[in-house]
């Protein structure tokens, strides 16, 4: 995992006094509000419907034990004993007081974390692949470039006023679990001919209300210009992001109205510029920041057998457990979806068990999924059972993964200032309906996705069912989408039609789960025969 | 009536103006008439609150209800956890939003 050097250090601290003085201003009554807001949302201190809501940085997802602890102990110091893992692969506490926020970034510069730039139009967390460093499909691990790109980004005095909020994710395998074309920037390691490795661009992609996925502009940008490549493509959007209208500000609107041919034009007619202006930074410090993401000492010879007997383990084992690159390994995803639960909240007690289990077997490793699940990467296969073990015993042994029951809502109208309706609720009520072993065995990989409003926080579009919650005249009321993806066949979900209320979308995905099972071939997923035989059966049989 | 509310400044819990202070629960917040602006720039002034603003509602026999679910959800805490809301004994606070 990376360290912090003296200037990361040093950048945190400074912020934390700066903060610190600035809450001083503004209770003291130097700062209007108007003059701290910016301060404020720059340090990830959002106002939301209760109360202040602090978000925290993860970069990349990835997490040693002491940050997890650390982070539990947040919550019972500072909120109220449970913090909430967001789909930008962050954790959320919903009930911070100002006066204390400088005392919690100070925690958190302690543990090399901090919650700058989890606001504001700026280049937000760069989010990556839960599976890094662990995958057996992957190319090499992203995180170094991550990281790269969150060293170029932070305090970037160029790109720290763009447009809009910006967002990239980075990959390195052929499955795209961090929903890399639904980004701003989306990243994929690639080797060439040569077996060189290098980047490849996707531009203009995103969810919100526009949702679109991004075209690939550049096929391979060599290592030694990677930053630069970047630097050329928010160049562009800087200077030519529509400033005027916040809903059409964002860079797919800018590399939709141009036109990817002549967005990528102006990408490399700035590239070739800055190449002569020598920005990128040497690849000596590449080269450094990889040194931090050198495989853990893996026990060699690990053994791969597993005793599978006890059926609940044997099912988590099969739901829940992943390839690992190193034999004898294998990638455990907690469910932070128990039925009936509130998706991505976990206790302070839960929060700190995870970084105790990670620490005891993991390689003291944890990552944050976009799903806002949590992963030990590397656990041998000879201790999953009494890793299981110990999860079950808190709650936390939910065998869903990638389930109709693993579903990512946002925090809906219960929390958010912009929702239009409660996204959680629903989410309940569809995980109490849907969750049992039975029935999500029947319906296999069903990816359910709820937004509380337009923003998409909840990647409704994405979902091979999407819940999309808007308001009619103060009621809440559903939106129905089928058809989303978020992985190598992104695709955007359909409406199906006129809305529903809570009861009724229930009911709808219910029959729309009927219809897929009538229709079924083979192993189809849902979202496969969904694409075989379109909308039209779907539509008939929820509307009659 | 005519109803103010905002967030305490030190805290952010939502509060009510009840006619001489503030107050966290809805049920004390009077009708404010047209004088909302006046107490909300006086109010904010004094850094006792901030981000203020007015809102419909209407006093039945229950108290007083905001108008929109949103307000009302503000007013009683996150429907999905009873024990963080301001009626944490009563699992069936949460009907009084919809």
């Amino acid at each position: 995992m990376y360290k912090y050097d003296q200037y990361d250090q040093q950048m945190v601290d400074t912020r934390v006094a700066e903060f610190r003085d600035q809450v001083r201003r503004r209770l003291g009554g130097q700062l209007t509000e108007e003059q701290f807001r910016p301060l404020r949302l720059q340090n990830g201190l959002y106002l939301q419907l209760h109360a202040y809501m602090l978000r925290v940085a993860v970069p990349y997802g990835t997490l040693n034990s002491a940050q997890m602890t650390a982070l539990g102990d947040i919550a019972d110091k500072y909120d109220r004993g449970y913090g909430h893992f967001t789909t930008r692969q962050n954790i959320q506490y919903n009930w911070i007081k100002l006066e204390e926020t400088p005392d919690i970034l100070a925690d958190l510069a302690a543990i090399e974390m901090h919650a700058i730039q989890t606001s504001g139009n700026c280049i937000r967390n760069i989010s990556s692949d839960q599976f890094a460093g662990a995958a057996a499909d992957e190319v090499v691990d992203p995180r170094p470039y991550a990281e790269l790109l969150r060293q170029w980004s932070s305090f970037h005095p160029e790109f720290l006023v763009l447009p809009r909020k910006f967002k990239f994710a980075v990959i390195a395998s052929e499955t795209d679990r961090a929903a890399m074309k639904l980004h701003d920037i989306g990243i994929k390691m690639v080797k060439n001919a040569a077996g060189e490795v290098g980047a490849q661009f996707y531009v203009g992609g995103g969810m919100g209300r526009t949702p679109m996925i991004a075209p690939m502009i550049r096929e391979f940008v060599p290592l030694d210009q990677l930053i630069t490549y970047a630097e050329a493509c928010l160049r562009v959007y800087n200077r030519y992001g529509r400033r005027d209208n916040k809903y059409k500000a964002r860079i797919k609107i800018l590399v939709h109205e141009l036109g990817k041919e002549e967005y990528t034009r102006q990408v490399e007619e700035e590239f070739a510029h800055l190449l002569g202006q020598d920005i990128e930074p040497p690849i000596a410090e590449l080269e450094r920041i990889k040194t931090h993401f050198t495989d853990p000492a893996f026990e060699v010879g690990a053994p791969d057998d597993l005793d599978l007997t006890d059926p609940d383990f044997r099912l988590w084992v099969e739901r829940n457990c992943h390839t690992h690159k190193q034999p004898g390994y294998s990638v455990a995803t907690v469910s932070l979806k128990p039925v009936g639960g509130i998706p991505g909240d976990a206790s302070a007690d839960q929060i700190r068990l995870m970084a105790q289990l990670a620490k005891d077997y993991s390689l003291d490793e944890l990552r944050v999924t976009h799903a806002q699940n949590i992963v030990f990467p590397h656990v041998r296969k000879a201790d999953l059972y009494t890793v299981w073990k110990a999860l079950d015993e808190a709650e936390l042994s939910t065998a869903n993964l990638d389930t109709v029951g693993d579903i990512i809502a946002c925090p809906g109208l219960d929390y958010c200032s912009l929702a239009n309706a409660r996204s959680i609720p629903l989410a309940q009520k569809i995980s109490q309906a849907f969750g049992s072993a039975e029935k999500q065995s029947e319906l296999g990989e069903l990816k359910l996705k709820i937004s509380g409003c337009i923003n998409a926080c909840g990647h409704h579009h994405a979902g091979h069912i999407g819940v999309l919650g808007v308001d009619r005249k103060g009621v809440e009321n559903y939106q129905l989408l089928l058809g989303g993806s978020e992985g190598a066949d992104t695709s955007l979900g359909q409406i199906t039609g006129r809305g529903f209320d809570e009861d009724g979308v229930v009911e709808a995905i219910e029959t729309a789960t009927q219809v897929y099972l009538s229709n079924k071939q083979g192993e189809e997923r849902f979202l496969d025969t969904y694409r075989r035989i379109g909308m039209a059966p779907f539509k008939e049989a929820i509307y009659g | 009536m005519k109803i103010l509310t905002g967030n305490d400044l030190k805290s952010g819990a939502v509060v009510w103006w009840d006619g001489s202070e503030w107050s966290k629960y809805v049920n004390s917040a009077e009708d404010v008439g047209d004088n909302g602006d006046a107490i909300i720039a006086r109010e904010e002034g004094a850094r006792r609150v901030f981000s203020a603003y007015v809102i419909d509602g209407e006093r039945d026999a229950n108290g007083v209800r905001p108008a929109h679910i949103k307000e009302r959800i503000r007013a009683l805490g996150p429907t999905v956890r009873p024990d963080l809301t301001l009626k944490p004994g009563d699992p069936d606070a949460g009907n009084w939003v919809i």
